[in-house]
């Protein structure tokens, strides 16, 4: 059987998911879109024989509105898919918004249970919810639980079981009156034979018709004269009610819950939990605090992440990786195999491996970090702070986070693009975290600062930082008025209570976001590293090179190498050192020590008999801004589910850093 | 009276809820109806977006579009309704 788990967000979904399914879970996208989509089966209460049960946990949503994404894929899954049984997820310390979800899906016709979370901290609160006369009002069964607390999760597994063998639709469904009441039952009547034939439940249609939806006009293939009644028994509605068609019904379905509540529920004190967050709110979101903490908590972060923890791990995991290589190469050796294969396996496949695997710990730490700042109910909070500053460039404030993880790493960085509630801002994002100018490429700026500015080092590091960030917001206001012109999901946010976050779930997270990237990227990096093995130790003849200038790589590097004259590097071992960059910017530096011979400290001698300082500095600003590398290029794949978007990111970071080198080399010499 | 205009800690009755598309849509399904109690918790610290508790929860909103809000004050108390 197939169940799916509904819910607003931060009603505790995520963790009801986890506790439901254990860590057996499946992570996809729906078709089309980048909405997320989970499954996994269901594992706790009594053992039914050999049936498998799935939970497909959906996005975390308030409304079935026509207007985003999220509920769009919400509403066709549940019309389309038919699933067993709905698990309607509530916050009951919220359970006035929370109902307004419950009472849209009833009108669907499937089986239906709602699991009322958080019954820990109501009982904290000293309220009372009368569970039995609930489930009597909505004709469905209520369990009460607590995901956090491992409190009811038996009970709720069982009992969504035995909802699924019986599989009896929730009787009642009538939750309006007056005069949107008889234009439900109206419309009803006139559009039941063509919603039958779609398969479309009769009481949604006719409420969707109502509320004016147009996916379900289309869908319904609604004739001009239906349409005209459609429109005639809504303006009577809308005519007595004195009010519209959308906020009709939102007061309506708001009525009844007023007076459900009223019935069933005895409020205590205030919610300790809510009593907490004020507190904790009146510093963290506090006027002259707020920025200076989430400056310092985003420092933190990185501190641990790219500094001496995360080094130490990362050191760690490359010196195995390394072991590895030199164990299996000098067996190889003394299993005198043929030296091409040795380096294919050691310098390419192991190595292609161990770039992979490089990433790993940075994945790791950063993703721990982000999913306990998301938990804890932090996450709201600076997108809180920092919204003003960046609905200027037509994003809202929940970019923020992932923008700064940028200049960590993209990869993170890009797929923490996820938390994002529109799937414009998480594309509009993505393309804007390459101008944020990634850890990997300060040995780059370190070996041309020393070569060529000794003095200014600090200075020239600043000054490309902070044109990366001004081309991003150029970027930004260019793309706002063009490719991501539409309008922007409205900030219409909820201030979660602060929580404690569950360990299960980070460490679950974490586990996600490292399988995810190993298993999608893995190919991608994989091969590019082999790719660039086999161009670096062959010529044309498919010889293996002794001098590195008689390789294919350099023989393209040659061959692309005039693109590269206006920017005033049109040398081939600059060239050769940018595509060896794909694979990871560090091997820009590497690659040159291998070209010129020279060996630390001797780069920078030799890097300034082939560079100027104006051509250096126009290097610097294109590897600044030029495509990222494979394992970024990987994850805007993935993310982006589209070859042709991922496609256009790349050509336009490279035409980006084209132009701006050129302008500042030609302007430079000129003014020299 | 729109809801961007009140002051912190106010308290105001929502009587018509204005804009349109996604963003209308939201705020009613975001229980802003008419004839809700809303207070005025806080603004964020470069005075945009502001925080409302309503319904027993906190949302934050953008000044323009709470300006589309019509209300009328009831309480000039200080403080957090319940």
């Amino acid at each position: 059987m197939i169940f799916a788990l509904i819910g607003n967000q931060n009603c505790g979904k995520t963790t009801l998911f986890n506790r439901l399914t254990g860590s057996n879970q499946h992570v996809g996208n729906f078709p089309g879109v980048t909405v997320e989509k989970k499954e996994g089966r269901i594992i706790v209460g009594k053992k039914h024989e050999k049936e498998i049960n799935t939970v497909v946990d959906l996005p975390g949503i308030y409304s079935l509105s026509p207007y985003t994404s999220e509920e769009i894929v919400t509403r066709d899954f549940l019309i389309n898919e038919r699933p067993d049984g709905i698990i309607n997820i509530i916050d009951a310390t919220n359970i006035e918004r929370n109902l307004y979800l419950s009472l849209q899906l009833l009108e669907l016709g499937i089986p239906m249970i709602i699991a009322m979370n958080m019954m820990d901290e109501v009982r904290e609160s000293g309220s009372f919810i009368d569970v039995k006369k609930l489930s009597f009002e909505l004709g469905i069964p209520v369990v009460p639980i607590s995901a956090s607390k491992n409190e009811g999760i038996a009970e709720l597994a069982e009992q969504t079981l035995k909802m699924g063998r019986d599989a009896i639709p929730p009787k009642k469904l009538d939750f309006c009156s007056g005069e949107v009441h008889t234009a439900i039952h109206s419309l009803a009547h006139i559009v039941e034979p063509k919603a039958v034939k779609k398969h479309i439940p009769v009481r949604f249609a006719a409420t969707k018709l109502v509320e004016g939806d147009k996916p379900m006009i289309e869908k319904l293939e609604l004739t001009d004269n239906e349409i005209d009644i459609v429109g005639h028994v809504v303006s009577e509605m809308e005519k007595k009610t004195g009010t519209d068609r959308e906020a009709a019904l939102a007061d309506m379905r708001y009525e009844y819950i007023e007076k459900l509540v009223a019935d069933t529920v005895v409020k205590g004190e205030r919610n300790p939990a809510q009593l907490r967050s004020e507190k904790i709110d009146s510093v963290l979101t506090n006027k002259y605090l707020a920025i200076p903490i989430f400056l310092f908590i985003m420092f933190a972060i990185f501190a641990i992440t790219f500094g001496p923890a995360g080094t130490f791990i990362g050191d760690l995991f490359s010196a195995g990786i390394d072991w590895v290589i030199v164990s299996v190469r000098s067996l190889l050796v003394n299993l005198e195999i043929n030296p091409v294969v040795v380096s294919l396996v050691a310098d390419g496949v192991l190595s292609g491996i161990g770039s992979v695997l490089s990433f790993l710990p940075v994945i790791v730490i950063l993703f721990f970090f982000l999913s306990v700042l998301e938990d804890t109910g932090y996450m709201a909070r600076v997108a809180f702070v920092a919204d003003k500053l960046l609905r200027k460039i037509g994003l809202s404030g929940k970019s923020i986070v992932p923008m700064l993880i940028g200049f960590g790493c993209s990869v993170p960085a890009v797929m923490a693009t996820r938390t994002l509630s529109s799937e414009r801002d998480r594309k509009f994002t993505m393309a804007l975290i390459p101008f944020m100018s990634c850890s990997a490429k300060v040995p780059i700026y370190a070996a041309f600062t020393a070569a060529f500015f000794p003095e200014h080092g600090v200075w020239v590091m600043s000054l490309l930082y902070v044109s990366g960030i001004l081309i991003g917001i150029i970027s930004a206001l260019v793309f706002k008025k063009t490719r991501y012109k539409g309008n922007p999901v409205p900030f219409i946010m909820e201030l979660p209570s602060y929580r404690f976050p569950s360990l299960k779930n980070v460490l679950l997270h974490m586990w996600e976001k490292a399988k995810d990237f190993i298993s999608r990227a893995f190919t991608v990096i994989f091969f590019a590293t082999v790719v660039i093995w086999f161009f670096q130790t062959f010529d044309f003849h498919f010889n293996v090179v002794v001098d590195s200038s008689q390789s294919m790589l350099a023989a393209i590097g040659r061959f692309i190498s005039p693109v590269f004259v206006p920017l005033g590097f049109g040398n081939w071992q600059s060239s050769t050192a940018l595509i060896a960059g794909l694979t990871a910017k560090e091997a820009v530096v590497s690659t040159f020590a291998v070209l010129l011979g020279a060996q630390g400290g001797e780069v920078s001698v030799a890097l300034s008999e082939l560079f100027t300082p104006i051509s250096a500095m126009s290097f610097l600003l294109f590897t600044l801004l030029y495509t990222p590398c494979v394992a970024t290029i990987a994850a805007y794949r993935r993310e982006l589910g589209s070859v042709k978007g991922t496609v256009g990111i790349v050509v336009y970071q490279i035409a980006v850093a084209w132009i701006i080198s050129a302008l500042f080399y030609q302007t430079a010499t000129l003014l020299s | 009276m729109t809801l961007d205009k009140l002051k912190i800690g106010q308290e105001a009755i929502i009587t018509s809820v204005g804009g349109e598309g996604l963003l209308r849509r939201r705020l009613l399904d975001m229980g802003l109806t008419p004839k809700t109690r809303v207070v005025i918790r806080k603004k964020a610290p470069m005075g945009d977006p502001i925080e409302l508790r309503l319904r027993g929860y906190e949302l934050s909103i953008r000044l323009e579009d709470a300006e589309k809000i019509q209300c009328d004050i009831v309480s000039e108390e200080r403080g957090v309704g319940k």
